[in-house]
């Protein structure tokens, strides 16, 4: 399938309903180990985004993604406002001058997306952060891509290895952000940021392939 | 949840309106976006200093706007950084032409917020310094976290750094000011009851009855320890002693001491724990050189105190000295 900036439209309208849905969840899992505001923030960020979307269509990819980039940053506040700014500001700059994307485009975009987002936070995997969930989203979709999968069947393995990788920062320790304040008593609590980043991929996989019945 | 607010996402719009209304001779407020800034400004040819972080700190950062302190201030959310579009305003507003000076506590949002506000403004031929504060002991300083919080010592260096600024001084030499204010001080706060950020409605963290957190973060983040309430005396020795090791501050000394309310602790107490201060630092033969006892960088409603020591020279105790004319802070003028 092609992505269109219709489609675009589509996922991040999903990803606004899924943090809605969640804002409670993620403000209790950043309370454990933060300040109690993820939800709240993410929240208010992607409302903001919601309220542009229709004033959105027709406009080409990278301009709706650079868009929301400058919505988030200006109204999520945090280190989750620069951060998942920068996602979208680097996803916009690998779409730019692309009327629709492939499989293989929507890929380098997510990619570029999450090595900026690295870059910004001068983090890497295993620091129990939003890039536990979103770099192996991003391998599984490459692997998943190489294997010759069909899209909608590569889109639900990026969002299981999310899934996978958020749950897989409930032991680590982190030594990144708020967090790592805590030290060792940050084990045992499932990151916030990996949580919210894991529903953006999962809105990907339930706007583009819906319908699938998940792993779980 | 028991507070004087009207609707939580109204919070810091109206207390803004507020200020503007109470100090319209000090400062001019925006609303959209979100900042204050002295009612002069830009002052020509004057360093900018400009600091920003969550609201729920008050009177930190608006507080300190005005005549020898900040020339202007960012409120973010409730414990939540302000933005970089919003900093750029802010430091736009107060460009006198001699660059600017953002202080920024160490926090991984406001440090990230902080840094791509100051990459616009060089885009806009702005000249922008930044120094990040980091004053917090409580934090093991290492690879594995993301650094020691700024707290208490955000306050000392606003208002020297201010001091500066108005001497006319240059932007590397303000911000030389700045660093040194952050070398040389040292702060350890502890709790006695939780604070409720507005928005989510219940206590950040439970406590109970009769215990305390010692090494507490001015978010509610959890400290060193958590252990039964104690006396004045052996609480103050429990965060005094950590600040003073930590440099250390040594005989001979001369010190400013701070002690902080941290929003829900009345003066009284504050002044019982000064006194334990003032003992404690005598008995290592660390002079106290100047003070400073109230809540001034606060946790909304959260009971407790913080400490913080700063190692002062002659350049120092002038700038400390020197007038200042704000809301939160006014001596001299």
């Amino acid at each position: 399938m092609a992505i269109t900036s219709d489609d675009i439209i589509v996922w991040l309208r999903g990803c606004a309903a899924a943090i809605a849905a969640h804002k409670d969840e993620l403000t209790r899992l950043d309370a454990d180990i933060g300040d109690a505001d993820h939800g709240a923030n993410m929240d208010r960020g992607f409302q903001a985004v919601a309220g542009k979307l229709a004033g959105m269509a027709g406009q080409d990819i990278a301009a709706i993604l650079k868009a929301v980039a400058m919505t988030l940053i200006s109204s999520v506040g945090g280190a989750s406002g620069p951060l998942y700014g920068t996602l979208f500001l680097q996803m916009a700059g690998a779409t730019t001058g692309k009327v629709d994307l492939n499989p293989a485009g929507w890929e380098a975009a997510l990619r570029a997306g999450v090595d900026g987002v690295a870059k910004r936070g001068k983090a890497r995997r295993g620091e129990k952060t939003m890039l536990d969930s979103l770099l192996p989203a991003v391998e599984a979709l490459s692997a998943a891509l190489a294997s010759g999968a069909a899209f909608g069947e590569a889109l639900w393995r990026c969002e299981r290895a999310a899934h996978q990788g958020m749950l897989d920062t409930i032991p680590l320790v982190a030594t990144k952000g708020r967090a790592s304040y805590l030290g060792e008593r940050s084990a045992g609590h499932q990151d916030p940021g990996a949580t919210s980043a894991h529903l953006l991929v999962q809105a990907a996989a339930e706007a583009w392939a819906p319908g699938r019945e998940r792993a779980s | 949840m028991k507070k004087l607010i009207n609707r939580p996402e109204d919070l810091v719009r109206e207390q803004l309106q507020g200020v503007a209304l109470a100090h319209a001779g000090l400062v001019r407020v925006s609303l959209e976006p979100a900042y204050v800034v002295r009612a002069d400004a830009p002052v020509q040819g004057k360093v900018g200093i400009l600091s920003g972080g969550g609201s729920g700190h008050e009177p930190m950062h608006g507080g300190y706007v005005g005549t020898g302190m900040l020339d202007a201030a960012c409120p973010g959310a409730v414990f939540t950084s302000p933005t970089p579009d919003q900093i750029l305003e802010a430091t736009r507003a107060v460009n006198g032409g001699a660059g600017i000076l953002h202080i920024v506590k160490n926090y991984t949002g406001d440090v990230l917020n902080f840094e791509m506000a100051a990459e616009l403004a060089r885009a806009d031929g702005i000249e922008v310094e930044a120094v990040v504060i980091a004053d917090d002991v409580a934090v093991k300083d290492s690879l594995y976290t993301a650094g020691r919080r700024g707290v208490g010592v955000t306050v000392l260096a606003e208002k020297m750094c201010g001091a500066a600024a108005e001497e006319r001084r240059p932007l590397g030499q303000v911000a030389e000011v700045c660093r040194k204010v952050s070398a040389l001080g040292r702060s350890m706060g502890m709790a006695l009851t939780s604070c409720t950020v507005p928005h989510v409605g219940k206590p950040t963290f439970e406590l109970p009855a009769d215990e305390m957190e010692i090494g507490i973060g001015i978010h509610g983040e959890p400290g060193r320890t958590r252990m039964k309430l104690r006396t004045a005396a052996e609480i103050t020795e429990l965060l005094a002693t950590p600040v003073l090791d930590d440099l250390p501050y040594r005989r001979g000394d001369e010190v400013l001491a701070f002690v902080n309310g941290m929003g829900g602790t009345p003066l009284i107490e504050l002044y019982v724990v000064f006194h334990e201060l003032a003992r404690i630092c005598q008995g290592r033969g660390v002079r106290i050189a100047r003070s400073l006892v109230g809540s001034y960088i606060t946790s909304l409603e959260m009971a407790g105190c913080s400490i913080s020591l700063v190692r002062m020279d002659d350049e120092l105790l002038r700038l400390w000295d020197a007038p200042v004319k704000t809301a939160g802070l006014r001596w001299g003028m």
